[in-house]
């Protein structure tokens, strides 16, 4: 485990009360990020704001570019050339971004996007909450990869999970995306910066060979060494299907083992990545399953449905993607349903159906714009508790 | 401006920097892109700079797969995104010599609006671009280089568009270096390429190279196309940008070549590690 690279100007350990963006930015800047590269967009703003301010005082550099395309291409840019880079935008700049995280699967480049969703379609409710960017994260580029997203409900794991995502995208080299939202990139809450020995940190693993012998893309690895731009390995990145050099190729068998490498990182190591939390789901007989502003509506319906005698709990995944499945299989089994509860018309209601197949699985569908009082979920609980 | 004279060659050191076992390449016997590709590894060979220092960053197209072939760390990115790919790294690493090998599509069509805001930023890097009129890796249709008139898979009765004046374009915005050569001119491109390597801020050479596969309006052998370099260039430093835009090649209009402008202008990147990064720490 590597060291937070002390320099006096990043946040000092200790309490502090702070937006969600804000909080997201001094985590990057203790993860060690030194570029940002980004193109203003409504509700992610004030983390463009504040790094433009505070990444020169610790020698960093931000930039804003002509668009999300240039602001993830600069990203992937300064990736290559071994700087921790990240960028920060919403739904219409993300889907912006989509060919560029293609780029990054396929190179396998670390990158950090903090996606602070709105509500959609298209420009839809700028200023308004929406969490419909759940499959956007996961299916946005073409073709087949994996990515990591997490889903922070408070300013607190908008710092904790800028953070993870750093160590994530460096560790597996990845695009990892921090899928937050309107309502918890503006909260303002506290903050706790732990003491940096308590934080870890994760640097690019380098190769050991010699620039000779050194293969760039080998399937000796699950996940390979990286080596940067000017290290003199003579390396060859290609968005193209390659072999372990990293020269093109239509070779039917060494692009499978790409692509099925790309795949398998995430896939096979999906239980390290996944996270969630469980309040009172263990004899509940109605699990609601809920992630970022929503889940802490959930929790006090939670609360309430519990002081009516009725079993209910809260499952929420603090991961989109990986999904952890495993979980919610386990706390299901005995026959629980489950009540999914976002600000979309059903995304994440349907990853629950492809896992939890012994119950019914409802959910609420909601437009975006607002978020569902507890008591909006208290109601849905009776119509579907069973009993 | 700069002589050629004082070049001798080195043709083996450029073996040492191709990829060898990637040959053979993809490109049709006597396109201009290989010329461009040999300036370009003379270049960094002359530098006198580390040579793990050089890094080639490409978009996609005929000119893009270039960096495929070059023993050099490089990147083959996104079509049109290879100006920005090449600013972060830049930008993160000022320890490197970035250059930029793409097409006029990716450039100017596709990648335009980065183009634009890269040279008035100032961004330090080089830019060679192959201008073949045409989108060549699919095929040859019309872009925002292809003369009005021309026949194109897409414009089969005759294009009615303008065309880009690529150096007056490049200068108007404020490039730090702005040039135009073509494969015939293979020493000046070099000597061009090398002074890129020097200057802080944006530098950009045209390669006017025109397809010579499917290019319907100027279809031509190699060695015709030469010839038409040879009895239609003019070399002038201090041509009025205006007005050296290329309307056609069957037309007699003169091509006019030469290295065009050397300001000293500082870079972004020098900007904000002088200015901004001093002041910020400063507070
Ligand atoms: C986003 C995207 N759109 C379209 C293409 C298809 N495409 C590949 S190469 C190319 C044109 C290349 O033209 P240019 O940049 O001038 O390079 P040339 O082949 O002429 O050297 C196009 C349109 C692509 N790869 N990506
Ligand atoms: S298609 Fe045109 S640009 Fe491409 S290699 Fe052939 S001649 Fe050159
Ligand atoms: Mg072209």
């Amino acid at each position: 485990m590597s060291k937070v690279e002390i320099d006096n100007r990043l946040l000092k350990p200790g309490v502090y009360f702070m937006r969600g963006n804000d909080a997201s930015v001094e985590g990057a800047l203790i993860a060690g990020c030194r570029f940002f590269a980004g193109y203003p967009i409504t509700p992610s703003n004030e983390i463009a704001t504040l790094m433009s301010r505070r990444l020169p005082q610790v020698g960093g550099i931000y930039m804003q570019f002509e668009d999300e395309i240039g602001s993830i291409m600069a990203v992937l840019g300064a990736s290559n050339g071994g700087v921790k880079s990240m960028t920060a935008t919403s739904g219409p700049g993300f889907s912006l971004m989509q060919e560029a995280i293609g780029l990054a699967a396929m190179t396998e480049t670390p990158a950090v996007i903090v996606e602070v969703q709105r509500g959609g379609p298209s420009t839809g409710l700028p200023t308004q909450v929406g969490q419909g960017d759940v499959m956007q994260v996961k299916w946005g580029s073409h073709g087949d990869y994996e990515i990591v997203a997490y889903l922070p409900n408070s300013p607190q794991e908008m710092f904790d999970m800028t953070i993870k995502a750093f160590n994530t995208a460096w560790r597996y080299r990845v695009p990892v995306v921090v899928l937050s939202d309107q309502m918890i990139g503006h909260m303002r809450e506290k903050v706790v910066v732990p003491p940096y020995e308590e934080i870890e940190i994760v640097e690019r693993r380098r190769p050991e060979e010699s620039p000779e012998e050194f293969l760039p893309f080998s399937n000796k690895y699950l996940i390979p060494p990286m080596a940067v731009a000017g290290e003199g390995y003579r390396i060859h990145v290609t968005g193209l299907a390659h072999n372990e050099k990293g020269y093109p190729t239509t070779d039917y068998e060494t692009v499978r083992k790409l692509v099925t490498r790309l795949v398998r990182k995430i896939r096979d190591n999906e239980r390290d990545i996944a996270e969630y939390e469980e309040f009172m789901a263990d004899d509940a007989k109605l699990i609601i399953v809920s992630f970022g502003i929503t889940s802490r509506s959930a929790k006090k319906a939670v609360r309430d449905a519990r002081s009516k005698g009725l079993k209910v709990g809260l499952f929420r995944p603090k991961t989109a993607w990986p999904f952890p499945y495993w979980r919610l299989q386990e706390l299901t089994n005995n026959g629980a349903d489950v009540l999914v509860v976002e600000i979309n018309m059903g995304q994440m209601y349907r990853v629950v159906r492809e896992h939890v197949r012994s119950s019914e699985v409802y959910n609420m569908p909601l437009t975006p714009g607002a978020c569902p009082s507890p008591e909006d979920i208290y109601k849905k609980i009776e119509e579907v508790y069973p009993r | 401006m700069s002589s050629a004279e004082s070049l001798t060659p080195i043709t083996d050191d450029i073996k040492k920097l191709l990829r060898l076992e990637r040959l053979p390449h993809i490109w049709c016997g006597g396109c201009g892109i290989g010329v461009a590709m040999k300036a370009y590894i003379e270049a960094v060979l002359r530098s006198g700079m580390d040579v793990d220092k050089h890094v080639l960053v490409s978009g996609i197209g005929c000119s893009s797969r270039m960096p495929g072939y070059v023993k050099l760390d490089g990147y083959h990115v996104t079509h049109g995104r290879g100006i920005p790919f090449a600013v972060g790294l830049k930008t993160a690493r000022p320890d490197l010599e970035v250059t930029v090998f793409a097409g006029d599509g990716d450039l100017v069509t596709i990648g335009g609006n980065h183009f634009i805001h890269a040279i008035r930023r100032n961004d330090d890097i080089n830019v060679i671009m192959i201008n073949n009129f045409t989108y060549g890796m699919t095929g040859g249709q019309y872009g925002g280089t292809t003369p009005r008139g021309s026949r194109t898979l897409t414009s089969p009765y005759g294009h009615i568009e303008r065309s880009f004046n690529i150096p007056y374009m490049a200068a108007s915005l404020g490039a730090s270096y702005v040039a135009r050569w073509s494969p015939l001119h293979y020493r000046e491109l070099t000597k061009t390429i090398l002074e890129m390597f020097e200057v802080d801020g944006f530098a950009i050479v045209e390669v006017v190279s025109p397809c010579i596969m499917y290019t319907g309006m100027n279809a031509m052998e190699a060695v015709h196309m030469m010839k038409t370099f040879r009895e239609r260039c003019v070399i002038n430093h201090n041509a009025d940008l205006s007005k050296i835009d290329i309307p056609s090649f069957k037309e007699d209009k003169p091509i006019v070549l030469g290295n065009f402008l050397r300001r000293e202008v500082p870079s972004f990147q020098t900007l904000y590690r002088e200015e901004i990064i001093k002041k910020a720490r400063g507070r």
